[in-house]
């Protein structure tokens, strides 16, 4: 049995939050955290620690030992193998780290394809590759509601054959979950490498990287309740390997004179540098919690909710709203004919109700779609009706008030 | 319209609740005379605003003052601007960088448009009249 009010007592800041007043909408920028992560953290920081993989003393070992479980734990989440998992610190990096590392396999006429809605992490490492390699950077265009049609999605893949295809399977500006299985095979039909940008969809659709048969998925911990600072790249074992290395250093080396050195195997070969191991273990605590929910009663719950906020919404024949709304991580983007976003969210944010506005890091999306920015109320499965109804209250009065 | 900045202050100081204080600061950004649009370079751009703000600023030396003209396609910024050049009218460089904005925003309940978050513009509008006064003292 799902008890939204249980679920909730679970993270301390929402608690926080009705204190203050404040209601939380904006889960796709960051998500909340249970007090399991919180106590991770500091219990590694009270108790444990030390430094990992270095040293022979206990505290060290006992150190490794938590953080490598929580490799094997996230690994299991989104079904791959521990040694296909680099721990980075966030999706960013981790698409930094391929496209840095497939600096030697592109070149003039090669295509990277993306898309347009994807976030600014998505383009512009790609944007360098292109600009170091010589290839040529294309992206999938969406309609005016800002949706990747899957048919002419797939008549330019047939057209560019890319040699990269990068997209993101759940939009950050407008919630849209895409057609990436699709997509990833008709890019592998021609050889091409293909990456997943997970770092939205990891919470709302815990994603099975085998079943997507993605050659690179990325994600960030802090949107699926864990720290910030900590992501991680899966990378099928050799596509890791064919990858040159990203950053170089102590621990992603076996063996070291002044001219040379030799590499660690993957993953190791990618993570150089002391790790952050607190947050780490966060993540894994975070991945505990999720494990013991049951995915499709999160997710029936946040549809739920998405229903109920477009009923609600509805009332206002002023407001658009934009992105796929059928397919949906439980996102609403919208605009106000004749008002600026920025006015929008101040006095939302008056109202109490947390929520972004802006291009949300994809300004390619903003300018197909031909507005300035949008207002992005996101949802995530601690969410209740009540919360919906403090939003709607709230942008009533802001309606009226600029009326 | 108010006609100074002092005058303002005592007006938001009587308001309410900040439903009024944010009313009074978008009639205020209405008063706000509009740019000419061939003004709207963006040179004349202030850089890290989440909206598009325009501002130009002169220095009259007969006069000794600052002159500040400034717009944006925003509501509240367009106010803020409207608040910022009563608070600004009429100084000296010398009077302009006496002035303690973060204290007249908070006296004002709006020092949360002042806050050092990335992108926020009035932060930067302020600096850049200060920086300018600065080289004019």
């Amino acid at each position: 049995m799902f008890d939204i009010e249980a679920i909730r007592s679970d993270f301390p800041a929402l608690t926080h939050h009705q204190q203050q007043g404040i209601v939380y909408l904006d889960s796709a920028a960051t998500s909340q955290k249970p007090q399991c992560v919180i106590d991770a953290v500091s219990h590694f920081y009270e108790n444990g620690n030390a430094n990992v993989h270095r040293g022979a003393h206990r505290l060290s070992s006992d150190a490794t030992k938590g953080y490598e479980l929580a490799r094997a734990k996230v690994a299991e989440f989104i079904n791959c193998h521990a040694n296909e998992l680099v721990w980075t610190k966030g999706a960013t990096e981790a698409i930094n780290l391929v496209a840095y590392g497939l600096t030697h396999r592109l070149g003039k006429g090669d295509v990277i394809l993306i898309s347009e809605l994807e976030h600014h992490a998505n383009i512009v490492p790609w944007q360098q590759l292109a600009k170091r390699s010589g290839a040529t950077l294309r992206a999938i265009p969406v309609n005016d509601q800002g949706i990747i049609e899957t048919k002419s999605a797939l008549a330019l893949i047939e057209a560019l054959k890319p040699k990269v295809l990068a997209i993101s399977q759940a939009s950050n500006a407008l919630g849209n979950i895409q057609p990436v299985h699709t997509l990833i095979k008709a890019a592998k039909a021609h050889g091409g490498l293909t990456l997943v940008d997970g770092a939205q969809s990891l919470l709302h659709l815990r994603p099975d990287v085998k079943a997507l048969d993605c050659d690179f998925f990325v994600f960030s911990a802090h949107k699926c309740l864990g720290p910030t600072g900590i992501g991680g790249l899966y990378g099928r074992y050799p596509c890791l390997e064919a990858l040159e290395v990203f950053q170089t250093g102590g621990e992603m080396v076996t063996k070291v004179t002044i001219n040379e050195a030799q590499f660690n195997p993957p993953p190791g070969k990618f993570e150089t540098g002391t790790p952050n191991i607190a947050g780490v273990l966060g993540f894994g605590a975070a991945i505990d919690y999720l494990n013991a929910l049951e995915l499709a009663q999160l997710r029936a719950h946040e549809l739920q909710l998405f229903a109920y906020l477009q009923s609600q919404i509805a009332q206002f024949s002023q407001v658009r709203i934009l992105g796929d709304l059928n397919n949906n991580i439980g996102t609403i983007s919208f605009v106000v004919s004749g008002e600026h976003p920025y006015d929008l969210a101040t006095l939302m944010d008056m109202e109490g109700i947390a929520l972004r506005h802006g291009h949300h890091c994809a300004q390619p999306l903003m300018s197909a779609l031909g507005v300035n920015g949008t207002v992005r109320v996101s949802l995530a499965f601690y969410n209740n009706k009540a919360d919906v109804d403090a939003f709607i209250t709230a942008l009533a009065n802001t309606l009226e008030m600029i009326a | 319209m108010v006609a100074s900045f002092d005058e303002l202050k005592t007006k938001f100081i009587a308001l309410g609740g900040w439903q009024q204080r944010y009313r009074e600061l978008m009639l205020l950004g209405k008063e706000l005379p509009m740019m000419a649009n061939e003004l709207k370079v963006d040179d004349a751009k202030v850089a890290g605003c989440e909206s598009n703000v325009w501002m130009y600023i002169d220095f009259t030396p007969q006069e000794d003052q600052l002159l500040i003209i400034a717009d944006s396609d925003t509501r509240i910024v367009k106010g803020l601007l409207a608040v910022i050049l009563l608070m600004y009218r009429h100084k000296t460089p010398a009077q302009v960088v006496a002035i303690d904005a973060e204290q007249e925003f908070d006296e004002l309940g709006l020092l949360k448009h002042l806050s050092p978050s990335r992108g926020n513009g009035i932060r930067a509008i302020v600096q850049q009249i200060n920086a300018f006064a600065q080289q004019h003292l």
